[in-house]
């Protein structure tokens, strides 16, 4: 066979590679679309494609119009809430953590970082039946805090790795010289470590409040009335309802999916770099 | 003054050197109360949060009874091999397609660029309406799949969720779907981190396409596959959401996985201790897999 011939072979085949992942990545996707945009007698029969396309079960969601719905700008909000303060505490504990091990060397500094990677291989369900029990005692049953805590536990670890790694890219000379000038540790850290770091803290400001706003176990577990829950919980508890309008909970799982979508679109570069900050050097 | 008349006339090498002794000596005390101001935050985080819940957790399954009610239990062995089935299947085939996939993207040209942005959605969705999304496309009467096969085959599809092993192959398709596109750019990052300098001097001796492969891409990239491998492993192990959702443990109670057990006799059987046993029973998987990630980790040059 020719190079030219060969060469033709390989660009058909890669060509039909690319046409099977985008049917294998877009179907579930498009199932959700599929199933928003029909009324709800369209859904029970066998369509592949929509036979009358109409928004009516988005307009449901946006006016909360039908009684699953009630409080689905409420939970939108929830998630939200959960999500910020997740990024902003997970953001201050693991640059702190990462800056007194990395700038001021404390002594056991190891230590720390050994706790962090037991931390970040514990799978994160398997404390659930403990921490239902524990945020009880603590006081926080039905508590949006309850879920912070949990989530900024489990994000931090992580956050300590990347700070770590991405701080010794930054030379000790500056802090050596600010020393000079008399800042202090604190000052230091503010003026010069957060401000060096930016990147790594947009990554990971991403990363946490990603991890929230999907989160779903305890969320689930540890809040339970319906002006306090996630749209993740609010959305299994419409899936495990008898009557399940199936194109109102899929034009609500869309809405709920878009804002991820797009900060994750926004901030992929700085993602791929932390990923592969933290990825690979192998 | 001494010091201040040095200050004005020495020069800066000599000026450095005794300022820098003495502010050493001087903050040693200070320094470290400043390193402990900031690290308490995360030490607190990890003493009420994880220590206090593993110990916790720990001394509520460290009832034997709760043990022989588990091992009784004619659902726990069938959840012991779907939790095997699950890593064994779904970990290695999603990583292994990952590192193919990898390779694909690396083709040069824009169409593959645009694609891979495409390809990542999944991972960038939330996973709970998407396994929703799949529940649903599965559902034997209504679902798309079996639309679809109706339209072009004219033939019924089988009822995804109602048969144990289609049901548990459906929870192991889903999961790769969803979790496909991180590793394939982990790989992908991988790949790129190999000189061209080894493929150029590799296709003068001959190796082009299939043995390029074995003898130069696997080789370099063997560290971070094992790592991925280990890593993957144990996060699928804790994986709640995709049998929650895409079975629900159905048909009856036969797709469990060791995650979704726990919780459900936890919770759905009110019997925490229990739900706390059958957690345990993953830690002789567990822990091996960690110490055995710790050692690649801290013996190769792969970083997480």
């Amino acid at each position: 066979m020719s190079t030219v011939a060969r060469r033709r072979l390989g660009n058909a085949g890669a060509g039909l590679v690319g046409i099977l992942i985008l049917i294998w990545t877009l179907l579930p996707l498009y199932n959700m679309v599929l199933v928003a945009v029909q009324q709800k007698e369209d859904v029970f029969a066998t369509n592949v494609f929509p036979p009358h396309p109409t928004l009516e079960s988005f307009y449901a969601v946006f006016e909360e119009s039908y009684w699953y719905l009630a409080n689905f700008w409420r939970q939108m909000g929830n998630s939200a809430y959960i999500g910020v303060a997740v990024a902003l505490l997970t953001l201050a504990i693991g640059s702190m953590t990462s800056y007194a091990i990395t700038r001021l060397r404390i002594r056991l500094g190891w230590l720390l970082t050994n706790a962090a990677l037991v931390t970040y291989v514990i799978p994160m369900s398997f404390l659930a039946i403990p921490f239902y029990r524990i945020m009880k005692t603590y006081g926080l049953a039905d508590n949006a805090w309850a879920v912070i805590l949990v989530e900024v536990t489990f994000a931090t670890p992580y956050a300590i790795f990347i700070f770590s790694q991405y701080s010794a890219s930054i030379p000790h000379e500056l802090d050596e010289a600010a020393r000079i000038d008399g800042a202090s540790p604190l000052q230091i850290f503010f003026r010069i470590y957060l401000p060096l770091m930016a990147p790594a803290l947009v990554a990971i400001g991403t990363y946490a409040l990603l991890l929230a706003w999907n989160e779903y176990l305890y969320a689930f577990l540890l809040l339970s009335s319906d002006s306090t829950i996630t749209v993740p919980v609010a959305l299994g508890k419409f899936l495990n309802s008898d009557e399940a309008p199936w194109n109102y909970l899929m034009a609500a799982s869309i809405v709920y999916a878009l804002p991820p979508l797009v900060i994750y679109y926004i901030f992929r570069r700085y993602m791929s770099a932390g990923l592969t900050m933290g990825g690979v050097k192998g | 003054m001494a010091s201040t008349s040095t200050l004005t006339t020495a020069t800066g090498a000599k000026r450095a050197r005794p300022r820098r002794a003495s502010w050493y000596a001087g903050l040693l005390g200070s320094d470290f109360a400043w390193g402990l101001a900031f690290v308490l935050p995360y030490l607190a985080v990890f003493l009420l949060f994880v220590i206090y819940p593993v110990a916790y957790g720990l001394w509520l399954g460290s009832d034997p009874r709760s043990y022989t009610k588990l091992f009784a239990d004619p659902i726990y062995i069938e959840t012991i091999i779907n939790t095997v089935i699950y890593l064994a299947v779904g970990v290695n085939v999603k990583l292994f397609l990952a590192l193919l996939l990898s390779g694909f993207f690396m083709r040069p040209g824009w169409w593959t660029k645009t694609l891979l942005l495409v390809f990542i959605l999944p991972w960038a969705v939330p996973a709970i309406p998407t396994f929703i999304s799949w529940h649903w496309m599965l559902n034997g009467q209504w679902g798309l799949i079996n639309n679809a096969i109706w339209d072009l085959f004219q033939t019924d599809g089988p009822p995804w969720l109602d048969v144990a092993h289609l049901a548990m192959g459906s929870v192991i398709v889903a999961y790769i779907w969803k979790w496909l596109p991180f590793w394939t750019v982990i790989f992908l990052a991988g790949r790129m981190a190999i000189p061209k300098e080894l493929y150029e001097a590799g296709a003068v001796d001959g190796a082009t396409g299939f043995r390029r492969f074995v003898h130069i891409t696997f080789p370099l990239m063997a560290n971070l596959y094992i790592v991925c491998t280990l890593l993957s492993t144990i996060w699928t192990l804790g994986d709640f959401n995709t049998v929650h959702f895409v079975s629900g443990g159905g048909p009856a109670l036969q797709t469990h996985v060791l995650a979704t057990l726990g919780i459900r006799d936890a919770f759905e059987l009110a019997d925490p201790n229990m739900g706390m046993a059958a957690v345990i029973t993953a830690l002789p998987l567990l822990i091996p897999l960690v110490i055995f990630l710790m050692r690649k980790l801290s013996t190769s040059e792969v970083h997480l």
